[in-house]
């Protein structure tokens, strides 16, 4: 008889691993990248396939120099860092400034922390608030969709001279100027469904970020109370991208059903001040940014009620 | 109140679920480790050269929370020394050489009186006696859980069938082919607790048995005791005394406590048979059954084997081959059963099973950090947070790991399996509980 393996109990496993979870995020990304691709051309490719390989090639040579095995950057974390990078973008951003936002959504989002699981803010959302800081001018110059007569040089429909142009129907196809990834609700809720469906996410985020979005923008939209446009608010800019892919991230979100709804709850506030009040015309990255500094105490003050639970 | 978490692992049941129990022979050579129960090691009563029968009482319990040990076999007793054991490593241990005979001693002895006419305290007498503890896995005496303080006022008597574990099916058979033994030994457990209501759980994986203990339920019915027999969902830890008694009755057992505290009592299938068997014919606790299964299918059966036979002899009858790819060996089932290195160790009173598992069931992967995914915690039938536990216990911060309530963690193995970072985290917890408990 060969020799016989002793490990602990467990003796099976579910099969669920990082690995998979990770891949399965970047396909159910797809969708809304190949509508970027058609929205917009084929910058948009290009803008994806830099931001993807400045993450991977940061990523290995900081496990290199860490004396990490550079193979963990098989795992699909750096890649889906990447991805959600580019579609945080312009489609026409000069080339170089993808790359410069994948080094430091890397560095300074990631692997300064410790690398996988340690971080504390997303690490595509440092990279993308790092790049509006450093080139707010190419951040928020905007390419229209190919069939539109004047290609360049639009605005988002956030900025509020124009937010009356557009029809949902527009908005949930994405018929109009954006980031890259955000403009296709539509694909983007295609990606969704189908992290729902794995159970790769749950809605506890989603769900209550988007409901206060709409709840406050409905109550202090416009003028008056309850007046707000609520479903253009929900349509438009980055929120169901942020809400379903963002701020879902495992590593900075909180643990529990109850942290994860205050969470939630707490970005949707966050995003609509900025929207309705603040200088930025969007909301969403620097409202998931700041939640995620909020994570330690939320899990320290919604822990799980146990088994048995005795009142003291 | 919490509602409860569980996970839903493949159960692997169809291997052996309609095999007939099948007695095995009797082995040249027993080997009765004195820890073979929750709580003190047993006292031998016999010595090196003594001759002893199937049946014989060779080691008393020692204490109030032991167990009496009998001889499994007749013959000689070789030596009284360490041995190996299947859970522990090592232990001290009975071992007796057989002489083919299988003389039984307590067959002299089988009542005349009306079993009915049997006082609470005759019975119990007859159970501690047989030295009957939890067929289940814990292995915790029964005579001390049928003691409540005389405080306490037991109004419940849980009989568990739910056998959640994957692969193993020896309580199923049991259900399937004793339905009256059962029913007349939760019986007699309701006469010395003082219960009118016994509820049997049984998962829906075993519908069969559901019926066949309904039905005997029926024919044995007996005056001013209410049996139900409920059908549970197929889901990990189901069998948990605290989970089941949560799905059944909608209590909590409070933290730190026992069931004793709510006023209810739990029992495994397997145990209540013993008792039958105790009271009925008087006869020790010196043999059980188990389900052999895994990889390979032709080796897979429910037997009969009695206590004390190396795993090693009970792997030879279901024909293993020592040609076949072997990666693993269990004693128990696959979510909390104790890998084997030592093939000589033997069957004891708490072994359910024993699983021979291929290369396919290694478990690949590395350790990774942990993501924050949270599954553990969508996953723990205790309402803990595993990963909190197990991070700060892999940091030595157990100042932290113990705010986390890890001495409510039943060590049912749902927060490793479901990981997907494949961090050891029932490992993790059981290393926090072990450094508390000593600091």
């Amino acid at each position: 008889m060969n020799k016989l393996t002793v490990s602990p109990s467990p003796h099976i496993k579910s099969g669920q691993t990082t690995k998979k979870i990770m891949w399965a995020v970047v396909w159910s990304l797809v969708p809304a990248g190949i509508a970027g691709i058609y929205i917009f051309g084929i910058s948009s490719l290009n803008v994806m396939v830099l931001s993807i390989l400045s993450c991977i090639f940061t990523e290995a040579l900081l496990l290199k120099f860490r004396n990490k095995d550079p193979k963990a950057v098989l795992d699909g974390s750096a890649i889906l860092t990447g991805l959600l990078l580019a579609y945080n973008l312009p489609p026409q951003i000069p080339f170089w400034i993808p790359i410069i936002g994948g080094v430091v959504s890397i560095i300074l989002g990631k692997q300064i922390f410790g690398g996988l699981g340690q971080n504390i803010f997303n690490p595509a959302l440092v990279g993308r608030a790092f790049l509006q800081i450093s080139w707010p001018v190419y951040m928020t110059t905007w390419k229209n969709p190919r069939w539109w007569p004047d290609a360049v040089s639009s605005a988002t429909p956030l900025a509020k001279e124009v937010s009356s142009h557009f029809s949902y129907i527009d908005l949930f196809l994405g018929n109009h100027a954006g980031s890259l990834g955000e403009v296709c609700v539509i694909a983007l809720l295609i990606g969704a469904i189908f992290l729902l469906f794995t159970k790769i996410i749950s809605l506890h985020i989603p769900l209550s970020f988007i409901v206060t979005v709409g709840v406050i923008t409905w109550t202090f939209g416009r003028e008056g109370f309850f007046k707000g446009d609520f479903i253009f608010n929900i349509l438009s800019g980055g929120l169901i991208l942020g809400a379903f892919f963002m701020a879902t991230d495992y590593v900075t979100s909180p643990l529990t059903k109850k942290g994860k709804i205050i969470f939630g709850i707490g970005c949707g506030v966050l995003t609509a001040i900025i929207r309705l009040r603040g200088g930025y015309p969007e909301g969403v990255c620097y409202s998931i940014l700041f939640m995620n500094a909020a994570v330690p105490i939320i899990d320290r003050f919604t822990k799980t009620i146990k088994y048995g639970f005795v009142k003291k | 109140m919490v509602s409860l978490n569980f996970i839903h692992p493949p159960d692997f049941k169809n291997i052996t679920r309609n095999k007939k129990i099948e007695i095995i022979p009797i082995p040249k050579k027993v080997i009765l480790p004195l820890s073979q129960h929750a709580g003190a090691p047993s006292e031998p009563v016999v010595n090196a050269g003594d001759s002893v029968k199937t049946g014989s009482l060779i080691a008393q319990a020692k204490g109030f929370i032991s167990s009496n040990l009998h001889s499994s076999i007749s013959g000689k007793v070789i030596a009284i020394e360490e041995s190996s054991h299947p859970v522990i490593g090592s232990s001290r241990a009975i071992i007796i050489e057989s002489d083919g005979q299988d003389i039984k001693t307590y067959l002299d002895s089988v009542p005349a009186k009306d079993i009915l006419g049997l006082s609470k305290e005759e019975i119990m007498t007859l159970i501690k006696e047989a030295g009957i503890v939890g067929l289940g896995g814990a292995a915790f005496p029964l005579s001390v859980k049928l003691s409540p303080p005389p405080a306490k006022k037991i109004n419940s008597l849980i009989i568990n069938g739910a056998e959640c574990e994957p692969f193993l099916t020896c309580d199923h058979r049991l259900m399937l082919e004793k339905p009256k033994e059962i029913i007349l030994g939760a019986q007699l457990i309701a006469k010395v607790l003082g219960v009118k209501d016994i509820t049997i759980g049984i998962e829906e994986n075993k519908l069969n048995a559901i019926e066949s203990l309904n039905s005997a339920s029926f024919r044995l019915k007996a005056e001013e005791l209410k049996v139900k027999v409920v059908r549970l969902k197929t889901r990990y830890p189901q069998g948990g005394e605290k989970q089941l008694i949560k799905t059944l009755l909608n209590k909590e057992v409070p933290s730190g406590g026992l069931p004793l505290d709510i006023g209810i009592v739990v029992n495994n299938a397997q145990t209540v048979f013993a008792v039958y068997e105790a009271v009925y014919l008087r006869k020790p606790l010196y043999e059980r059954v188990i389900t052999i299964s895994g990889s390979f299918s032709n080796i897979a059966k429910n037997i009969l084997v009695r206590i004390g036979t190396p795993i090693k002899d009970v792997l030879d009858y279901c024909g293993l081959s020592p040609k076949l790819d072997i990666y693993k060996i269990v004693m128990g089932g696959p979510m909390t059963g104790v890998a084997q290195c030592n093939l000589n160790a033997p069957i004891i009173k708490g072994t359910s099973g024993i699983l021979v598992m291929d290369k396919r069931c290694k478990l690949e992967g590395e350790e990774l950090e942990c993501i924050r995914c949270s599954r553990c915690i969508e996953a723990c039938p205790a309402g803990l947070m595993p990963c909190m536990i197990g991070l700060s216990a892999k940091k030595e911060k157990f100042d932290i790991a113990s705010s986390y309530d890890p001495f409510d963690c039943i060590e049912c193995g749902s927060c490793s399996f479901v990981c997907p970072s494949n961090i050891p985290l029932v490992q993790l917890i059981k290393l926090a509980k072990l450094k508390i408990k000593r600091q």
